[in-house]
C-alpha cells in the first residue's frame, strides 16, 4: 500500500495539538461570556442593596432640646400629642388632624412627624453600604471634622414604615405607600381590560379562525405589536385616553370634576394595550397545548364548537393562561416610559381612591428619585427598587409554579 | 331496513342555525380585531400628529434633515442630534451584547451539560426580567462611576457609553435566548456528522453549526436592534437630558425616547409645537422598529431550514 499521503513526521499530532488549543482557548472565551452576564447581575443587585444601607451624617435644624428635656423614644403616645400641638401652628396641625385624626396616629408615624416637622433633620451626607464597613473610622473622622454637631448613624432606608408612609419632599421621610398602590391600581385596571379581551382573541385565532388573509394578517399584527417601543403606546394612551377620552377618562362624565384626563384610568388603559398582545401570544400557546382529542371527544357527542371552548379547552388551558397573564402583570408593573408619557404625576401623598385619580407608581419614583441630585434620594430610590425586584420576584416564582403543575399534568 | 331508510330520510342533517353561536363568534372576532384597530389608532394618532407638525409653515425638509439643532420651541428643526445619539447608544448596546449573547448561547447550546443548562437558563431570565428603569439605575451610579474610573475625567456624569453597555447588559438575554433557539435547532445528524470528519467541538460549533443557525441570529440580531432603538428609561436616567450633535460616546446626548419621556412628563400644551414634534418623533420611532420587526419575522421564515 501507499502511504505517502500521511505526512511523514509527527506534524500531523503537533497540528491535532494546535487545534485543540484553539478548541480550548474559545470555549474559555463562551464561558467568560457567561460569567459577565452572571458578574453584571451580581454587580447589578449589589449595587442596589449598596445604596439601600449606609452610614448617614446628618442634623437637626433646632436641637431636641429646644423642645423636651427626655429623648424622643421614651416619650409617650400623649406627650408626642402634646408636643406637635404646643410647637406646630394651630393651622398646620388642624391640617394633619383633617388628614387623618392626630388621636388614631400609631406612635411611630407621630415621632416621624416630631423629627420631620419640628427638628427638621437635616442630611449633610450618606455613605454606601461598603463604605461604610470598611471606612467606618475614616468617615467617622471625616463627619468629626466637617460636621462637628451631626449624628452619624448606620442606616437601613428600606424599613416597614417606608413601606407604608405617603411620598414626602425629604428623603429622610419619604415612602413608598402612594406608588405602591398606585401601581396596584393601575394593573388592576390594565388586567381587567387585557385578560378577557386577550384571551377571547386567542380563542378566535386557534378555534375558530380560518387560514384566510384577515387571520393572518391579525396574527402577523399581534407578533408586531409585541415589538412596538413602550413609549409609543404612551404617545397612543396620551392621545386618545388622555386627551380624545378625557370626558370618561378624567371621570367628568361621572360627576367627578377636580381632574384631567391624567388618571390612573388612562395609564390602566394604556398598560393594557400594551401588554394585550403579550396576554394573546401566551393564551394561544395554552390553548395550542390542549390536547386534539378533547376536542373531537366534545364534537363527538354533539357539543357546539362554543360548548367545546368553554367546557374542555378553557379548563384545561386555564392554568397556562394565568401563568401568561401574571408574566403580563409583572411586565406592567415594571413599565415606566408610558407612565411618564402619559403622566403619572410625581409629586403625590394622598393614596389612590378610584379610577379617577391622579396617581403616581413605583417605578415612577425610582425614576424621579435616581434622577435627583442629592445622594439620600439615591438611597431611597434604591430601597424602592429593592420592593419592586421582591415583588417582580414573587410574581415570576408564581408563575413558574404554575407552569411546573401544568407541565406535570399532560 | 326500509323502515331505518325512511328515518334516515327525515333525519335533516344540514348545519342548524345558531344565534347564540354566532353571536359569541362574532365577539370573539372582535377580540381580535382589536389588536389591527390598535395598530390603526397607533398609525392615526401619530400620523394626525405628525401631519400637524410637518404641516408647519417653519418645518421644512432641509430644516428637519439638513440643520443639527432640536429646539422646536424656539425654531430648530434639526432632528439629528437625536438620531445620532440613538444610533450611537444603540450601536454600543449592540457590539456590547452580540458577541456576549451569541457566546453564551453557543456555550449553552453546544457545551454545558443539560444539568448545567437548567440552572445557568434561569439567572439570564432574571436579567431579562429586570425593569429598565432599574437598569438606569445601574447605569448612572454604577457604570457611569466605573468608566469615570477607567477613563478618567473626559467622561460626563451623564453619557451615551455607560446608557449603551447597560442597554446592552439588558438586551444580551434577548439575544443569547434567541440564538441559542436557533443553535439547539440544528439537528444532531450535522454535527456527529462534523465529529466523524475528524472536526473538534469548536470547528464544529463554528463552522458547522452556527452556519444552519445563521437566519435565526439575524432575526435576533435584528430584534436586538429594534429593543435598543425603543428602549427608553436606560437613556433618559443615562444618556443626559438635552440634544447634543456629537460622536463622542463619553458625552452627554438626548435619545429619541428620552426626549419624548422628557419633554411629555413636563407640562405640555396640547396643540403646541413642542407636543406635536414628539409624535412626529414617536412615529418614526415606530415605523422603524415595526420594519425591523417585520424584517426579522421575513428573514426567520424565509430563510428557516427545514430538517425533518
Amino acid at each position: 500500500m501507499n502511504h505517502s499521503h500521511y505526512p511523514k513526521d509527527d506534524s500531523f499530532r503537533v497540528s491535532l495539538n494546535g487545534r485543540y488549543r484553539i478548541a480550548n482557548l474559545w470555549q474559555g472565551l463562551f464561558f467568560s461570556a457567561l460569567v459577565i452576564a452572571i458578574l453584571s447581575l451580581v454587580a447589578l443587585l449589589y449595587n442596589v442593596v449598596d445604596g439601600a444601607f449606609g452610614y448617614v451624617a446628618y442634623e437637626y435644624k433646632h436641637a431636641p432640646s429646644e423642645f423636651t428635656a427626655k429623648p424622643l423614644d421614651q416619650l409617650n403616645k400623649q406627650e408626642l400629642l402634646e408636643l406637635l400641638k404646643t410647637n406646630l401652628s394651630s393651622g398646620a396641625y388642624k391640617k394633619l388632624d383633617n388628614d387623618k385624626p392626630m388621636g388614631e396616629r400609631s406612635k411611630s408615624v407621630l415621632v416621624t412627624l416630631v423629627l420631620e416637622r419640628l427638628f427638621q433633620i437635616d442630611t449633610k451626607q450618606t455613605w454606601s453600604m461598603t463604605d461604610s464597613i470598611l471606612h467606618s473610622n475614616d468617615i467617622k473622622a471625616e463627619v468629626a471634622d466637617k460636621y462637628p454637631k451631626a449624628i452619624l448613624e448606620f442606616r437601613s432606608w428600606l424599613t416597614p414604615v417606608f413601606l407604608t408612609t405617603p411620598m414626602s419632599s425629604k428623603a429622610e421621610f419619604a415612602g413608598v405607600r402612594t406608588a405602591i398602590l398606585g401601581s396596584l391600581w393601575m394593573v388592576g385596571i390594565a388586567i381587567l381590560f387585557a385578560l378577557p379581551i386577550g384571551t377571547g382573541a386567542a380563542i378566535y385565532l386557534q378555534e375558530y379562525a380560518d387560514k384566510n388573509f384577515i387571520n393572518r394578517i391579525i396574527q402577523t399584527n399581534i407578533n408586531n405589536l409585541a415589538g412596538v417601543p413602550s413609549i409609543v403606546y404612551g404617545m397612543l394612551g396620551l392621545a386618545i385616553f388622555v386627551r380624545t377620552f378625557e370626558g370618561f377618562t378624567s371621570g367628568s362624565m361621572f360627576g367627578v370634576t377636580d381632574s384631567n384626563g391624567r388618571t390612573v384610568l388612562s395609564a390602566g388603559l394604556t398598560m393594557g394595550t400594551l401588554v394585550l398582545p403579550l396576554i394573546i401570544i401566551n393564551a394561544q400557546e395554552a390553548i395550542k397545548a390542549v390536547p386534539d382529542s378533547l376536542r373531537q371527544a366534545a364534537f363527538g357527542v354533539g357539543a357546539t364548537r362554543w360548548q367545546t371552548v368553554w367546557h374542555h379547552v378553557l379548563p384545561n388551558a386555564l392554568p397556562g393562561i394565568l401563568t401568561g397573564s401574571i408574566l403580563a402583570v409583572s411586565r406592567a408593573i415594571g413599565e415606566t416610559a408610558p407612565l411618564i408619557v402619559v403622566g403619572a404625576s410625581t409629586f403625590i401623598s394622598v393614596d389612590p381612591s378610584g379610577p379617577f385619580s391622579k396617581f403616581t407608581a413605583l417605578p415612577i419614583q425610582i425614576y424621579q428619585w435616581t434622577t435627583r441630585a442629592q445622594s439620600e434620594f439615591h438611597s431611597i430610590a434604591a430601597s424602592a427598587i429593592i420592593v419592586l425586584l421582591i415583588l417582580l420576584l414573587t410574581l415570576n416564582a408564581t408563575a413558574v409554579l404554575l407552569r411546573n403543575r401544568v407541565q406535570r399534568k399532560y | 331496513m326500509t323502515y331505518i331508510a325512511s328515518k334516515m330520510n327525515q333525519l335533516d342533517l344540514s348545519k342548524k342555525f345558531r344565534p347564540g353561536e354566532s353571536l359569541i363568534q362574532a365577539l370573539l372576532f372582535l377580540a381580535g380585531f382589536l389588536s389591527i384597530f390598535i395598530t390603526l389608532a397607533i398609525v392615526y394618532e401619530l400620523g394626525k400628529e405628525a401631519w400637524l407638525f410637518f404641516g408647519n409653515p417653519d418645518v421644512t425638509f432641509a430644516k428637519f434633515f439638513g440643520t443639527t439643532t432640536w429646539q422646536p420651541g424656539i425654531g430648530h428643526f434639526g432632528i439629528w442630534p437625536l438620531v445620532t445619539s440613538t444610533l450611537i447608544t444603540s450601536l454600543i448596546a449592540m457590539v456590547v451584547s452580540l458577541p456576549l449573547g451569541l457566546a453564551v448561547a453557543l456555550y449553552l447550546s453546544e457545551y454545558a451539560s443539560p444539568k448545567a443548562r437548567s440552572a445557568l437558563k434561569p439567572i439570564l431570565e432574571i436579567l431579562a426580567g429586570i425593569p429598565t428603569v432599574v437598569y438606569g439605575y445601574f447605569a448612572l451610579l454604577f457604570m457611569t462611576p466605573l468608566l469615570q474610573k477607567i477613563f478618567g475625567e473626559g467622561v460626563g456624569v451623564y453619557n451615551m457609553a455607560s446608557a449603551g453597555i447597560v442597554m446592552g447588559i439588558m438586551i444580551l438575554p434577548l439575544i443569547s435566548s434567541m440564538s441559542e433557539d436557533a443553535l439547539s435547532a440544528v439537528p444532531r445528524a450535522l454535527r456527529e456528522g462534523a465529529y466523524a470528519m475528524g472536526a473538534t467541538k469548536f470547528e464544529t460549533s463554528i463552522q458547522v453549526v452556527l452556519p444552519a443557525a445563521l437566519s435565526g441570529i439575524g432575526a435576533a440580531l435584528i430584534i436586538g436592534i429594534s429593543r435598543a432603538v425603543g428602549e427608553t428609561m436606560i437613556v433618559a436616567i443615562a444618556a443626559g437630558s438635552g440634544p447634543n450633535f456629537t460622536f463622542n460616546p463619553f458625552k452627554a446626548a438626548e435619545t429619541m425616547t428620552g426626549h419624548i419621556a422628557r419633554i411629555s412628563g413636563g407640562d405640555l400644551s396640547y396643540n403646541s409645537i413642542d407636543y406635536t414634534s414628539l409624535f412626529a418623533i414617536a412615529l418614526m420611532l415606530f415605523l422603524v422598529t415595526l420594519v425591523l420587526n417585520l424584517v426579522s419575522q421575513a428573514v426567520i421564515n424565509r430563510f428557516r431550514q427545514r430538517y425533518e
